[in-house]
């Protein structure tokens, strides 16, 4: 018997007693909505504040964008080149922006621009496909991560966000910058992944 | 001291270990049932449903395996099957070998850990690199972790910055933005060197075959997005019927292991990367690990199957804050361990095992902030009998001996008699009570004043007025 055999087998075997079996609960999404994270309805006003909870970034313009670049020095990094045209000329003055990410080289990039799906106003979450996102070290290896999100991309909760998932082969929810409490419980950010998230809806 | 073997560990322990445990797992645990009552005024019903979900999962889990196996491989994925340990391993070289990968990353898994596959990989000459902060740390140090949210909750800084400082990864410095910094610039190369990534998966929905990872800093993400190989190594247990049923789950995991509404990043990968993607694995295959797990399913005990490995049982538990995760002597520490490695041990080395199930004083805060309602204390319990049954050794290390307890209860003559000389107990300090297990109870205990007898005399002088009123 091959292990797959034998664990089907076994499975059956150990389940076979049981004289009745658990059945599957109704499950109704409502009951794990937060309403204390959704006072503004649900709204981009509610993205903001839980956004802000977990030390994400968010801005409303690309000249707020320009100066939290020229502030953390970062003049060099990734653009996807689909957004190209979604940047307003004075933004990329000044900004040296590269369409791929040279594997040889990753520190060069100081900040990435990717699109995101879309956002979660409960959790302050921004989605991530492999369809809008082509290279996914975009949004990992420069220590500054910045989504552009379409204003109309907004889920309310949690669940509206899991019916969306789709075909996409991979997703990924990002909630914040990257961080670790490993050493003795102390948080710090930036461990693997971007230590600064910015979303900006456009 | 005591004769079992937990407490002798306890006793042993060096103090800051002690004391990094203690305050690593008490930390946060206001904070946690704060995040999850406020967000969630409900969470106790929310809690039975997630328990009642997996329980279903368990019990059609024939069924629910089957459908995952198909959807992944609609999906474009390689799954396999893997009876034991021994089999896993050479699974994973087998496919490794096979593509000529000799680096490899890793992100954090529990049932690697059980199927010691690191060991099995450095043995065949692979290059493998723990990639979560604290399992790169634990795997230099060619320790064990000692929680499964928080690896190092045993270690303190200066402990971590000899060891950085030891295998070169820079000058002796503790301060812990330093130590991620140093971990951050190793392990980007390692990311973009290595062909192939092991991850595990938090969940895996039935219906679509979507694995679901969380982590917090981002390691298992980047693994991906580097090699072009992803196995993941998955216990047959971590099946959910449906995306939805993620949703709930999801919403209780971050809010019970790390007090977060959502782990930062939560991945939902069906399969391997689309032919147009740039990073990303082109291969993707899926273990399913059984080792252990269809023994426990046949169990009375198979409630411990609904875990998801949040780590809040072990941060409230007495019992481990005293006595640290290492004392459990097995990869799964805590409440959670002292059922679960019993199990997975199997029926030959349950008796191995078999103290485990007493390292509680079955205070019930286990069973308050599981997320998915396991009754704990319930299946210690269960398994306390059966380690009797069964007459496992270990089970009896310390418990003091009932037969004369039991003789006097059978004579009302010998009861009464043992009652009014027990009297001497107020009488005799404690410390001259000599005998076992008993002695060693009382060394670090007073008792209550003896009044015993009492109420038998009161029984019989009511008797008396009620016979002669007078
Ligand atoms: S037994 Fe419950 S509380 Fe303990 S780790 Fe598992 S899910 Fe969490």
């Amino acid at each position: 018997m091959n292990d797959r055999a034998r664990i089907f087998s076994a499975i059956n075997d150990a389940l076979t007693p049981l004289q009745e079996r658990a059945a599957l609960p109704e499950l109704d999404p409502a009951q794990w909505v937060c309403p204390s994270r959704l006072t503004e309805g649900g709204s981009w006003e509610d993205f903001r504040r839980n956004f802000e909870a977990v030390n994400g970034t968010f801005l409303t313009s690309f000249e707020a964008l320009s100066r939290l670049l020229r502030d953390a020095n970062a003049t060099e990094g990734y653009a996807d080149p689909g957004l190209l045209e979604e940047l307003p000329e004075t933004f990329r003055d000044g900004l040296t922006l590269h369409e791929t990410i040279d594997r040889g080289s990753i520190d060069r990039y100081a900040f990435g621009i990717t699109r995101a799906h879309a956002a979660i106003a409960e959790s302050g979450t921004v989605i991530l496909r492999d369809l809008d996102t082509p290279d996914r070290l975009a949004a990992l290896a420069p220590w500054i991560h910045i989504t552009l999100v379409a204003k109309e991309a907004l889920f309310s909760n949690v669940t509206e966000a899991i019916d969306d998932l789709g075909e996409d082969p991979n997703t990924v929810w990002v909630t914040g910058p990257s961080k670790t409490a490993d050493v003795e419980g102390i948080l710090i950010e930036g461990v693997h992944g971007p230590g600064i998230q910015v979303c900006l809806p456009i | 001291m005591s004769h079992q073997q937990i407490d002798q560990f306890a006793h042993r322990l060096d103090k800051g270990v002690r004391d990094s445990v203690l305050g690593g797992s008490a930390a946060g645990t206001e904070k946690r049932r704060q995040v999850l009552f406020g967000d969630l005024p409900n969470a106790d019903s929310l809690r039975a449903l997630a328990g009642r979900i997996k329980q279903h999962t368990l019990e059609h889990l024939d069924r629910y395996l089957e459908a995952a196996e198909e959807r992944l491989i609609d999906n474009g994925a390689k799954v396999h099957f893997a009876w034991d340990a021994a089999s896993a391993c050479q699974q994973v070289e087998t496919l490794l070998r096979e593509r000529g990968v000799r680096q490899v990353t890793k992100s954090k898994t529990m049932v690697s850990e059980e199927i010691e596959l690191n060991r099995h990989l450095a043995e065949k000459g692979f290059d493998l690199v723990e990639t979560d902060l604290g399992e790169f740390i634990v795997q230099l140090d060619g320790d064990h972790p000692s929680h499964v949210v928080k690896p190092i909750i045993h270690k303190n800084r200066s402990q971590i910055a000899k060891t950085f400082e030891r295998c070169g990864l820079g000058d002796y410095n503790d301060d812990p933005e330093t130590i991620t910094r140093r971990a951050r610039e190793y392990m980007r190369r390692k990311y973009l060197s290595a062909e192939a990534s092991i991850t595990g998966a938090n969940f895996v929905s039935a219906e679509s075959g979507r694995l679901c990872i969380v982590t917090n800093e981002g390691n298992s993400r980047f693994g991906l997005a580097g090699a072009r190989v992803h196995i993941a190594l998955v216990g047959i247990e971590k099946l959910v019927p449906d995306d939805r049923s993620l949703s709930l789950m999801l919403n209780l995991l971050g809010r019970s292991a790390t007090g977060q509404n959502l782990t930062v990043y939560t991945e939902f990968i069906r399969g391997p990367r689309q032919p147009e993607a740039i990073s990303g694995p082109e291969e993707m295959h899926v273990i399913f690990v059984n080792a252990g797990r269809t023994e426990t399913l046949a169990s009375d005990c198979r409630e411990i199957l609904r875990c998801i490995r949040c780590g809040a049982c072990m941060n409230v538990c007495p019992v481990y804050r005293q006595s640290s995760g290492h004392a459990y002597r097995s990869v799964y520490p805590g409440p959670l361990g002292a059922v679960l490695s019993p199990l997975l041990a199997g029926s030959a080395r349950f008796a191995e095992f078999a103290d485990l199930p007493k390292a509680s004083s079955l205070c019930g805060a286990c069973n308050e902030v599981c997320p998915v309602d396991i009754p704990i204390p319930d299946l210690l319990l269960r398994l306390r009998d059966r380690a009797h049954r069964e007459h496992a050794p270990a089970a009896f290390d310390d418990a003091p001996n009932l037969k004369p307890w039991a003789m006097l209860a059978k004579s009302p003559a010998a009861w009464r008699m043992s009652l009014r000389a027990a009297n001497m107990l107020n009488i005799v300090p404690l410390g001259f009570l000599p005998f076992g297990p008993l002695g060693r109870w009382t060394s670090q205990r007073t008792l209550p004043s003896w009044r015993g007898g009492r109420y038998r005399q009161w029984a019989a002088e009511r008797k008396k007025q009620k016979n002669n009123p007078s």
